[in-house]
Parts: C-alpha cells; sequence; structure tokens
C-alpha cells in the first residue's frame, strides 16, 4: 500500500485554509442522521466529541473511568504552547512551527506542523471563552512562560494545573452537549476491538467494567483519541490505567502503527525508589528555568550535596551547552543524565539520579520567589521522598512520559483504515522524534477543536452512510466472540504468577533495552525474550474473578496481554531505524561528542507498520519526509 | 512495617458487605497507600482470591479516583491530600486501618470500595460551564480579568471532583462541590451571562440526587485534598438568593 499523506498543494501558510475550502461539507440538517463514536475523553477526546455534538453528529463518547474528567489528560502540569506573541519577543506562527519541526529532529510533516502552530492561537482564545482560569499578570492580561527550552515565552500556565484546567474546560462544553442529548456518555466502558465492515472502520466492542457485558456499537466513523502507550515500561509518569489496548486493536485490523519505537524520556522526575513502585511522578519542567543540574565531579562521591564544594561540582549541561546551559530539549538532558549514572557520577540510593539544585536561585531571587513559583512542586517532592528541597537540592532522574509514535494518520487524521480517525497522543502525526514540553495539550486540542471537525465533515459528506449496516452484521458477531473467547482464556489459564508481575518484568526488559539508549545486539536480545515471556504468560498467569462482573483484575490481564505482542513492534522499529534522532538513541549512531547523529539519506521517513500476526514480523511501509520551508541541519544546543 | 487491615467487601451494587481482616507485612515507609494496597492485592491473587477492588488512575493527586475512607476520614489523616498521595511513612507500625468506601446515599457502593459519583456529573450537567460553541471567540486579551479574580476563580477551580466533601459530611451534602463550580464562574466575566441560570440547575439537580442540606459542620473543608474554603459555600448561598431574587 502506497501512504498518501494527503498533504494539499499550495505554499504552506495557505495548504489548511485551501483544504478546508475543498472539504466537502455535509448538509446540517443531515448531522444528526450520521453517528460517530468517540473513544477517550482526555483533552483529544472531549474537544472532538463536544465540538462535533455542536455541529449537530449523534455522537457516541467512551471512557474506562468512571468520569470524563478524569482522563490522563487531567495531569499534565507545565502548559500549553500558542503563538500568540503576547510578549512581543519574536514569537510567530512560523517560529513556533520551526521550533517543533527542529526540536521533533525533522522526523515529523511539515504541512502538519504548520497547522497545528497556526491554530494554536485559535485555542486559547476557545479556552479563555470557557473560562479557564489561565494565570494572569496585574493588568488583567494573560501570563506567559518560556518552557522546556523554548527561548521565547510562549506558554500558558494554570498555576501547576495546566492539564487539570483545560481538560474540565472541554469536560464543561462535552457536559453541555451531553444535557443537550448530542452526545451519549459512556464512562466505565473499555474498548476491546474495533469492527470493520467491508474495509471501513464502523463500529467498536465495548465492555462495561461494572457489569462485564459486552456491547456492541455502530456508527459512520470512529475516532480514537485513547491517548500514549508509555505504560509498556511499567513504570511511566503516566497514570495508571493508562494503555495502548484501542490503538493496538486497530492495529492488528488493519490500521497502521507509525514510529512506535520513538518514546520520550523526561529528565526530571523523581527517581525510582524501590520495588513496591507503581508509576513515576514527573517534576514539572519549569523547574529547569531556576534549577540548576549538577554531579559531583568525582565518582562515588558520598558526601552530602552541601559538603561538596564549588570547584567539585560538574554542572554538566551548561558546561556541554553553553548557549541552552539546563534548558536543553528534553532528550538532550535526559542522555546525559544517564551517561552521567553511567560513568558512575550519580548520586542517592542506587546512584541512578542528579542534582537540581535551587541554592542559586533563592540567593538571587529571594526564597519567597521561588515557594510562589514552585511551592507546590516542592511540597509534592517533599510528600514523596521526605526530602525538602529548599534545604537540599533536588534527585531527579529521567523517565518515561509521551509516545510520539502511535497509529498514522494522513493530513485529515485519518488511519489506514478509512473512516477510522485517531488524534491526540494516540497518533503520530506532529512531534516527529520528540516533542517539545508544553505542546502536547497544544495538538490535543488542535485536533479536537480545530481540525477533525472539519475533516471528519469531509469524509462522512464523500460517503453513502450506513447502507443498512446494523450491529447484527457478522463482523459484530465476530468481534464480540473474539472479545468474549479471550477474556474466558485468561480467566482459564490459572497460573501462578500476577499480571502485575509480567508487566513489571516487561517493563524492566523495555527499559533495558529499549529505553534511553538502545544498540542493536539489545534489541535483538529483547527480540528473543519478549515471546518467551508472552508464552508464559498465557501459561502461567493467574486472573481471578468471572468475565460478568466489575473485574480489575481482568482489564489488567488484557491490557498487559496487549503490552506483551505490542512491545515486539516497538523493538521491530527501533532495531529497523538505524539512526538516532530526538528521542530515538542508538548507540551504533552518535558524533564523536556524544549527540544523536541522524542519517537523512537513509532514514528521512515515517515507518509505518503492518500487522501480519502475533510473533510474525510486521511489515513496513514508508512514508518519504520532505522539507521544503526547514532546512535540515544537526541540532546544535551549544 | 507491619498493618492490620479492615476492608469493606461488598460484591455488588445491591448486595450486603461486611469488613474482612487481612495482615501485610515488609511494608517499605516510602510505599504509597495504594502501592500498599497493590502489594495486597498481588498476595491475594497469587492465592487464588480476590483483589480488593478500588479506584485510581493518576496517583498524583489530581485525577480525583482514588477515594477511600482510612479510619473514619476521606483520604485519611493527611491535610490537603488525596489516598493516593499518602505514605505509609506517615502511619504507626503496627496500627490497625480501617478502610471504607465513600459512603453516601448518592454515591451507590458499585463493590469493595467503589462508588458510583456520576452524580456529579449530572450537576455539572446542568450548568456548571460557559456556552461558547467552537468556533472563533474574540482574542483571549480582550478580555482583561483582575488577577485578584483570576487567582480567586482557580482557588475555587482546582477541584478535583473527588467527592470527599460529600464522604466527610454527616448529611451528605454536596455544597462545596457545588460552591467550587458556581464560584470558579461566577468570579470571571465569561460566567456572567449564565450566572443566575447555572446556580438554580446545580442546585436543582444536586438535590435531585439526594445530596443532603448544609448545616455548617466545615467537615468539607478539612478532609479535602484540594483544601477548598468554604467561604465558596457562602458565596453558592449568596449566588443562590440573588438569582432567586431576580427570577
Ligand atoms: C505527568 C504528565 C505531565 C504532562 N504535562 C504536560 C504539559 O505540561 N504540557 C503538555 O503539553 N503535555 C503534557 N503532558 C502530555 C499530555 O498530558 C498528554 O500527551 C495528553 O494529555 C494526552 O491527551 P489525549 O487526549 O491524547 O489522551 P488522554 O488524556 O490520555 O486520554 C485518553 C482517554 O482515552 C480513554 N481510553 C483509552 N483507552 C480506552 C479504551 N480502550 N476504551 C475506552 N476508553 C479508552 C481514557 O479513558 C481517556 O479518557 C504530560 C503528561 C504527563 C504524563
Ligand atoms: S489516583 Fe488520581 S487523585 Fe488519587
Amino acid at each position: 500500500m502506497i501512504l498518501d499523506s494527503k498533504i494539499p498543494d499550495g505554499p504552506l501558510e495557505e495548504k489548511w485554509d485551501r483544504h478546508r475550502f475543498n472539504l466537502k461539507l455535509v448538509n446540517p440538517a443531515n448531522k444528526r442522521k450520521h453517528r460517530v463514536i468517540v473513544v477517550g475523553t482526555g483533552l483529544a477526546g472531549a474537544s472532538a466529541a463536544a465540538s462535533l455534538g455542536e455541529l449537530g453528529y449523534d455522537v457516541l463518547s467512551f471512557c474506562f473511568q468512571d468520569s470524563a474528567r478524569r482522563a490522563h489528560s487531567i495531569a499534565a502540569q507545565g502548559g500549553i504552547n500558542a503563538a500568540k506573541n503576547y510578549r512581543n519577543d519574536g514569537d510567530s506562527v512560523f517560529r513556533l512551527f520551526y521550533d517543533t519541526v527542529k526540536g521533533g529532529d525533522y522526523r515529523s510533516r511539515e504541512a502538519n506542523v504548520h497547522r497545528l502552530a497556526a491554530v494554536s492561537v485559535n485555542i486559547i482564545d476557545q479556552c479563555v471563552a470557557q473560562g479557564v482560569p489561565f494565570a494572569r499578570e496585574y493588568g488583567g492580561l494573560l501570563d506567559n512562560r518560556s518552557f522546556g527550552g523554548a527561548q521565547v515565552s510562549r506558554t500558558f500556565y494554570a498555576r501547576g494545573q495546566t492539564g487539570q484546567q483545560l481538560l474540565l474546560g472541554a469536560y464543561g462544553a462535552l457536559m453541555r452537549q451531553v444535557h443537550a442529548k448530542k452526545v451519549k456518555l459512556y464512562t466505565r466502558h473499555e474498548m476491546l476491538d474495533l469492527v470493520v465492515i467491508d474495509g471501513k472502520a464502523r463500529g467498536i466492542i465495548t465492555r462495561d467494567l461494572v457489569t462485564g457485558a459486552l456491547e456492541r456499537w455502530i456508527a459512520d466513523a470512529v475516532c480514537l483519541a485513547t491517548g500514549g502507550y508509555g505504560n509498556v515500561f511499567f513504570l511511566s509518569t503516566n497514570a495508571k490505567n493508562c494503555n495502548v489496548t484501542a490503538a493496538y486493536r486497530a492495529y492488528r485490523r488493519g490500521a497502521y502503527f507509525a514510529n512506535p519505537c520513538f518514546t520520550q524520556i523526561h529528565p526530571t522526575c523523581i527517581p525510582v525508589s524501590g520495588d513496591h513502585q507503581s508509576k513515576l511522578t514527573l517534576m514539572s519542567e519549569s523547574l529547569r528555568n531556576d534549577g540548576r543540574v549538577w554531579v559531583p565531579k568525582n565518582k562515588g562521591d558520598q558526601r552530602s550535596p552541601r559538603d561538596v564544594p564549588e570547584s567539585e561540582r560538574d554542572y554538566y549541561l551548561e558546561r556541554r551547552y553553553p548557549s541552552f546551559g539546563n534548558l536543553v530539549p528534553r532528550d538532550v538532558a535526559s542522555r546525559n543524565a544517564k551517561a552521567q549514572c553511567d560513568e558512575g557520577k550519580g548520586v542517592g540510593p542506587g546512584g541512578y539520579g542528579v542534582y537540581l539544585d535551587f541554592s542559586d536561585a533563592i540567593e538571587r531571587d529571594s526564597l519567597a520567589t521561588i515557594q510562589a513559583k514552585y511551592g507546590n512542586l516542592f511540597d509534592m517532592y517533599e510528600e514523596i521522598t521526605g526530602e525538602n528541597a529548599y534545604h537540599v537540592p533536588m534527585r531527579i532522574y529521567p523517565a518515561v512520559h509521551y509516545t510520539m509514535g502511535g497509529l498514522w494518520v494522513d493530513y485529515n487524521l485519518m488511519g489506514t483504515i478509512p473512516g477510522l480517525f485517531v488524534l491526540g497522543e494516540a497518533n503520530f502525526s506532529d512531534h516527529g522524534a520528540n516533542r517539545l514540553g508544553a505542546s502536547a495539550l497544544m495538538q490535543g486540542l488542535a485536533d479536537g477543536y480545530f481540525i477533525l471537525p472539519y475533516t471528519i465533515g469531509g469524509y462522512i459528506a464523500s460517503q453513502s452512510g450506513l447502507g443498512g449496516q446494523t450491529t447484527q452484521h457478522e463482523a459484530f458477531a465476530e468481534a464480540e466472540s473474539a472479545v468474549r473467547e479471550r477474556a474466558e482464556k485468561l480467566l482459564s489459564v490459572n497460573g501462578k504468577r500476577t499480571v502485575d508481575s509480567f508487566h513489571r518484568q516487561l517493563g524492566k526488559l523495555m527499559w533495558e533495552y529499549c529505553g534511553m539508549s538502545r544498540t542493536r545486539g539489545g534489541l535483538e536480545h529483547l527480540l528473543k525474550e519478549i515471546p518467551g515471556l508472552r508464552a508464559e504468560f498465557w501459561e502461567n498467569v493467574t486472573v481471578q474473578g468471572s468475565p460478568g462482573e466489575f473485574n480489575q483484575c481482568l482489564e489488567r490481564a488484557g491490557r498487559v496481554a496487549d503490552f506483551l505482542e505490542f512491545a515486539e513492534l516497538m523493538a521491530t522499529d527501533a532495531l529497523s531505524r538505524e539512526e538516532s534522532c530526538g528521542g530515538h538513541f542508538r548507540e551504533e549512531h552518535q558524533t564523536e561528542d556524544g549527540e544523536a547523529k541522524r542519517d537523512d539519506e537513509n532514514f528521512c521517513h515515517v515507518s509505518a507498520w503492518a500487522f501480519k500476526g502475533v510473533g510474525v514480523t510486521p511489515e513496513l511501509h514508508k512514508e518519504p519526509l520532505t522539507f521544503e520551508n526547514v532546512k535540515l541541519t544537526q541540532r546544535s544546543y551549544k | 512495617m507491619k498493618f492490620t487491615l479492615k476492608v469493606w467487601r461488598q460484591p455488588a451494587r445491591d448486595k450486603p458487605g461486611r469488613f474482612e481482616t487481612h495482615e501485610v507485612s515488609d511494608v517499605s515507609p516510602d510505599t504509597s497507600f495504594l502501592e500498599m494496597l497493590d502489594i495486597l492485592n498481588n498476595r491475594l491473587e497469587g492465592e487464588s482470591k480476590s483483589p480488593i477492588v478500588f479506584d485510581s488512575d493518576c496517583r498524583e493527586g489530581i485525577c480525583g479516583a482514588c477515594s477511600i475512607v482510612i479510619n473514619g476520614r476521606a483520604h485519611g489523616d493527611g491535610e490537603g491530600t488525596t489516598t493516593c498521595q499518602l505514605y505509609m511513612r506517615n502511619f504507626k507500625d503496627g496500627e490497625t486501618l480501617v478502610l471504607e468506601p465513600f459512603r453516601a446515599r448518592a454515591f451507590p457502593v458499585l463493590k469493595d470500595l467503589v462508588v458510583d459519583r456520576s452524580a456529579f456529573d449530572r450537576i455539572i450537567q446542568a450548568g456548571g460551564y460557559v456556552s461558547v460553541n467552537t468556533g472563533a471567540p474574540q482574542d483571549a486579551n480582550a478580555l482583561p480579568v483582575p488577577k485578584v479574580n483570576a487567582d480567586l476563580a482557580m482557588d475555587a477551580a482546582q477541584c478535583i471532583g473527588c467527592g470527599a466533601c460529600v464522604a466527610a459530611c454527616k448529611n451528605a451534602s454536596a455544597m462545596l462541590f457545588v460552591g467550587a463550580k458556581v464560584s470558579h464562574l461566577a468570579l470571571l466575566p465569561q460566567g456572567a451571562v449564565e450566572r443566575e441560570r447555572r446556580v438554580l440547575s446545580m442546585i436543582e439537580q444536586m438535590e435531585a440526587e439526594g445530596f443532603g442540606n448544609c448545616t455548617n459542620e466545615y467537615e468539607c473543608e478539612a478532609q479535602c485534598p484540594k483544601q477548598i474554603s468554604v467561604s465558596n459555600i457562602a458565596r453558592l448561598n449568596r449566588e443562590f438568593y440573588r438569582a432567586k431574587a431576580r427570577e
């Protein structure tokens, strides 16, 4: 199959406008006759479902939490980017576009990224109109900060709870449509399969998590806004229940999966403290604006940080990257931390941590200023570690945070299965091999408020409706019985090992061999280990209870079973990409001073994988990437 | 560390429940409260017993999913924390901990420690938003908001919708939850147009769901993980009478 990204013709700045004009429209009176399924109520899903409801479609919305407001987007702390240039500091749509393409290490589509940058300004307008309480200045206008290495202040924020406030805005819009009976909302419902009829996405199978009942849902189009797959590593900053099932099941039904190995490791997380840990906690990246990262110059230095004199500290980021210093992009900061620890200079229990020190900032700006800026983060740190970071430097270490890879979509956000749309973190589209801070919230809301509502109309208008199909179609029956049999199989293994123990073991393997840095040998080893672990899972897992009840053990088992297949896809992708770019670092491909070395001649493409069977090597399709507006350069943050 | 847990077990919505006792030992003080339950659940699963069902997701105090009454207090004893933000170092070694769901007439138990809080969603549906369609509203900075008001609105908007206020209240009142949303929007110019309609319909829905009245016990504020102030209840009352007067 030739991957057609459907990028419109014309100059970069005009593509989206022209495309919107060329898209067919659905007659307003007919919209209510068209049903759209939206799975997920995070920023992407809630904004999409609400906007589609406003337009008049018959919308069904699903999430597995007990309320739409609890989607993982709620946890985003730092902020959301927009090219408003309110600071008059030289920002523009083109600069945000440029920064995003460069930050993504030239592995994203120019046209998509430009559109994202262009609609970013509408997002802020929309959210403010909804009453999102963004931070303001005394004059009453919106405040901004510089975030995640950007050299302009384009990040809007609501204290340390930006994701929460944006999601509550989108959730409010969704609730309004539920009240207006335009959207029907099904919480505690988990999508367990995609139904494809005559090559088109036509519906889903869900499990009611309270009663265990399986249900069939049919629609003109299916939208997945189901988030990222960072929990394949078991430990990540993602919410406990984030998983790959929806996207993976779509992949098994024929949707291509793009760049699965592109994962983002966030540099500022609280280090792992022991085997009991169920997840890792992010400390907002904004801390790097004032904190200085260092390790002792001498290996194995056991002194308390306060006893290490200035001359024996290595502020390695400032030393190696004089112009960006502590604000280098996430992948660079993360890898450098790992390198220091691998050299034996790490601090804290286990030696996997580096210091993030605020003493200079406190001296410069006063304790009160630092408290006002980061008080809640320092409190959170103390709660978790029992240490007071105003007195001793914080200890931080990188952790899995975000997945740039996802289901392949074209410019319309449609996957390789017609009628299947994918938005938010679940798609692969805009961040290339590395995402810039505060850009995921922007992308989720751009997709849901301002892109999908247009492009889905173009699809629906070009189709002739359901043509009398119902959930009685054999494709529904087949999918439903596959889901039922799988649950029964999981419950009947009756082995000795818990679901979590498999998940932890898989996570450790992935972190070791497919984490911050990867090698051919390691990945080959991983590809041998995963099938063995998967086989053991199906022979020796224990899953309690029955399918017809509230059964969290069964929920987890299904998700881990999918991770055990998906992990192999990730490793295959990482192995095939013989270059380093962004978050994908192959040790074989680095410059003399240890930076990622891209191979634009052979790898300037999107790798989109087609499912060929469990344990069978998937088929690779390449979408070449062309850059007409940005010159490919070696990223340099020196 | 070592703990004795008395946990509420209830197989389904309309089935009777009872307390079940479990011992957990060798718990490291750095373990979070929910991780301690994970450890227990893994042990139960290994012994082919059914694990304890409880809600959680973000595990960092923001999604509002976790909801356990520990020794009679919603989210336990910590000040301004959710259940998922409790660490075992904050408990006494050898302590007995009683774990119950967030009980209230409007929050029926679904299983063990999980309750149905969809009543909160329905209250928001009744009007807890600004009615703007997606489109091209005016430029965000065309509507300045005094910083004091924006900050007060944010204080109220921080509510995570966990329901601790209801579980804490002897009347199972939802006034703090409703007050927080009404205040957030009443303090901002964006909320002005629907100000009266919003408070009336949200209160009406609150009553229809079977939440009790507020008798100024202030336990809601004391047990709120976001320490949302009861002044929001006072504002809710003012907004309500103001709207009634204009009806
Ligand atoms: C701790 C943390 C902090 C972050 N901070 C920032 C930040 O400051 N700025 C920024 O830009 N980005 C940030 N990010 C990233 C950003 O939060 C996410 O990428 C983004 O919110 C994802 O939104 P989403 O709508 O795509 O998916 P999610 O919010 O993950 O929502 C997924 C939805 O899909 C549903 N779902 C999934 N699978 C199924 C299924 N099988 N059946 C039914 N429903 C399903 C879930 O119930 C949920 O409603 C942060 C991420 C983390 C982990
Ligand atoms: S699990 Fe999200 S608030 Fe506790």
